[in-house]
């Protein structure tokens, strides 16, 4: 791309609502693909959960420098916390069904069906 | 501000918090006297509900109204007849720690915040304390391999439906430019709405219909509800889906109304897909929880099809009905809680044999509520189908009507059978353990309540008319 000798960046893409809507977006599909493609283990299940709730983060902050109002950040710092409590009270989930099952393999969980 | 308007679920945050640094002090035998406590505050939460003035307070954020007050009085009387489930089972079954109450005590604050919610943030916060709460009780029973399966896997699933939620709600503001209900209810009304709050409306609906449990995302269902100990089987099938389903009405009410023509179409197919799923998927059942699981996401369906018909008609058709579906769920789970045989708990459907000659008043009131729930007149459970096909069928939504009347024949098959298995098998097992006084009283008087619901339904649909009056303002 070519650029002027003082910098003149005028050219390059300025970056827009619209990128980070994209950004946030594709974050939230790698989430939702995490945890039904995944046949690993339950780790990678919460580290999807986080990417999700980033991805809502990011959509909500980008909407409030863009709109000028500040509820959009005052949510995002709402998803952080209830975030870390989730993740708190999701760890403390596979550690009760590891210690009964002696594994988080995900495909190893189907004891109930029918 | 009048924050004194939001008394309930003050009193409910501060009375969980003093009761847990009670509970800590002595090392054992606390869980009477905190679930006592926890029955006290619910009550006591109850009375001010009924008492409380209307309007909204927290800059907007929380609202309190007939319809909101119609809600609360159901949920806080499905949780605290949930908690009188639990007293006798969570002693037998090992299980009596103090904390189950006090999670039951902030899952229903959750609630009350859901329903009284007037913009997604508040929205959020309630359903995620309803959720973090009902993860952890879903895994109570930590030593057993089913329910800490039953927690995973509510866990994971219930995360990924509030992240959809989430990210509807940001897509809301993003192109509505606001969270209030009220504002977004005007931005919207002034026509023009952009793909972007449609779509996020979509996503929205996923996540709520995820907490109710209504097919497509069903499946977590029937494993949560036969992994969980029974007494948080019987909780989840009564208050969190009434909370549910009331915030599911709120939303698409107020502030998405003028979207009605959008959302109606998605709540049709849910409704229709989650009364055949409903119908069909519990006949094999041998467990009977899990058949109970099955049975519910179909009452689901039949409760949202009053929300498809988007008229008041069918508004009121879906108050009376979960009304009337909490009262029968938590007299079925008195007598799935009571099923033990020489200390066992029991949870197949064979072990009910011959239930009519070891156990006569119970096999009546288990006889009551499954006529109920399918629907047989002159029991509860007709009324509230008889009010949302009335709905359905007065707006011409003839197809979704002809589906209902169907599903409640097939569904009464397996209804049936329960009755069949108590009165016309032989018990070769023997009689089954005598059960404690607070089931008795439970099954009795959601019984009687349902026996004799007939003689003065004008109390409940009166309730319910005043409620979507406030709500359809």
């Amino acid at each position: 791309m070519p650029t002027t000798a003082t910098g003149d960046t005028t050219e390059m893409m300025a970056v827009g609502l619209a990128h980070y809507l994209t950004v946030s977006a594709i974050l939230l599909t790698l989430g939702v693909l995490g945890i039904f493609l995944n046949r690993k283990n339950v780790i990678v299940i919460l580290m999807s959960v986080e990417l999700i709730l980033l991805s809502v983060s990011l959509n909500l902050v980008a909407f409030s420098a863009t709109l000028g109002d500040l509820t959009g950040q005052v949510f995002a710092m709402l998803i952080l916390t209830v975030a870390a409590a989730e993740a708190a009270i999701g760890l403390a989930i596979v550690v009760i069904y590891f210690r009964n099952r002696g594994t988080i393999e995900v495909e190893e969980i189907s004891t109930l069906k029918g | 501000m009048n924050w004194t308007l939001a008394a309930p679920e003050i009193l409910l945050g501060v009375s969980g918090l003093v009761i847990l640094l009670i509970g800590v002090i002595p090392r054992k035998g606390m869980f009477f006297p905190v679930a006592m406590a926890v029955v006290g505050a619910l009550i006591l939460a109850a009375v001010l509900v009924l008492g409380q003035d209307e309007g909204t307070a927290f800059l907007g954020q929380y609202v309190a109204d007939d319809f909101s007050r119609f809600a609360k009085v159901l949920i806080l009387l499905g949780a605290a007849l949930g908690l009188v489930l639990a007293l006798d089972f969570n002693e037998k079954a090992d299980l009596a720690r103090f904390e189950y109450p006090v999670l039951m005590l902030f899952a229903t604050l959750g609630m009350m915040v859901m329903v009284s919610a007037n913009d997604l943030m508040s929205l959020y916060i309630g359903l995620e304390l309803l959720s973090l709460s009902l993860y952890v009780i879903a895994a109570f029973d930590r030593d057993n391999p089913r329910s800490a399966e039953a927690g995973l896997k509510y866990f994971v699933l219930g995360a990924l439906a509030s992240g959809l939620l989430l990210y509807g709600a940001s897509l809301v503001y993003g192109f509505a430019g606001t969270t209030n209900f009220d504002r977004l209810a005007d931005a919207l009304s002034a026509g023009d709405v952009g793909t972007g709050v449609v779509v996020g409306l979509v996503f929205v609906l996923a996540g709520l219909a995820f907490k109710v449990s209504a097919v497509p995302f069903h499946m977590w269902t029937p494993d949560v509800y036969e992994g969980a100990p029974t007494p948080v089987t019987a909780f989840f099938a009564t208050a969190p889906k009434v909370a549910a389903i009331a915030l599911l009405m709120h939303v698409l009410i107020g502030p998405f109304g003028d979207l009605s023509a959008q959302w109606m179409q998605v709540i049709w197919l849910c409704s229709a897909g989650s009364m055949i799923l409903g119908a069909f998927a519990a006949i094999g059942q041998k467990n009977i929880k899990r058949l109970m699981a099955y049975s519910s996401i179909g009452h689901v369906g039949y409760a949202l099809m009053g929300l498809a018909v988007a008229n008041d008609t069918g508004y009121r058709g879906v108050l009376v009905y979960m009304a009337i579906y909490v009262v029968m769920n938590l007299g079925t789970f008195a007598v799935l809680i009571a099923m033990r045989r020489g200390g066992r708990a029991l949870e197949q459907v064979e072990d009910l044999a011959g239930l009519g000659k070891t156990d006569p008043a119970m096999a009546l009131w288990m006889a009551v509520f499954m006529f109920s729930m399918a629907g047989i007149p002159p029991l509860a459970g007709f009324f509230g189908k008889l009010y949302v096909f009335l709905a359905a069928v007065q707006a011409g939504f003839w197809t979704l009507a002809i589906i209902g009347i169907v599903t409640s024949v097939i569904a009464s098959y397996y209804y049936l059978r329960i009755v069949k298995v108590m009165y016309f098998d032989s018990a070769e097992q023997g009689a089954l353990d005598a059960r404690p006084a607070s089931l008795t009283v439970v099954m009795a008087g959601t019984g009687l309540l349902t026996l004799l619901f007939f003689l003065f339904p004008a109390a409940l649909i009166g309730a319910a008319q005043v409620a979507v009056a406030a709500l359809a303002g």
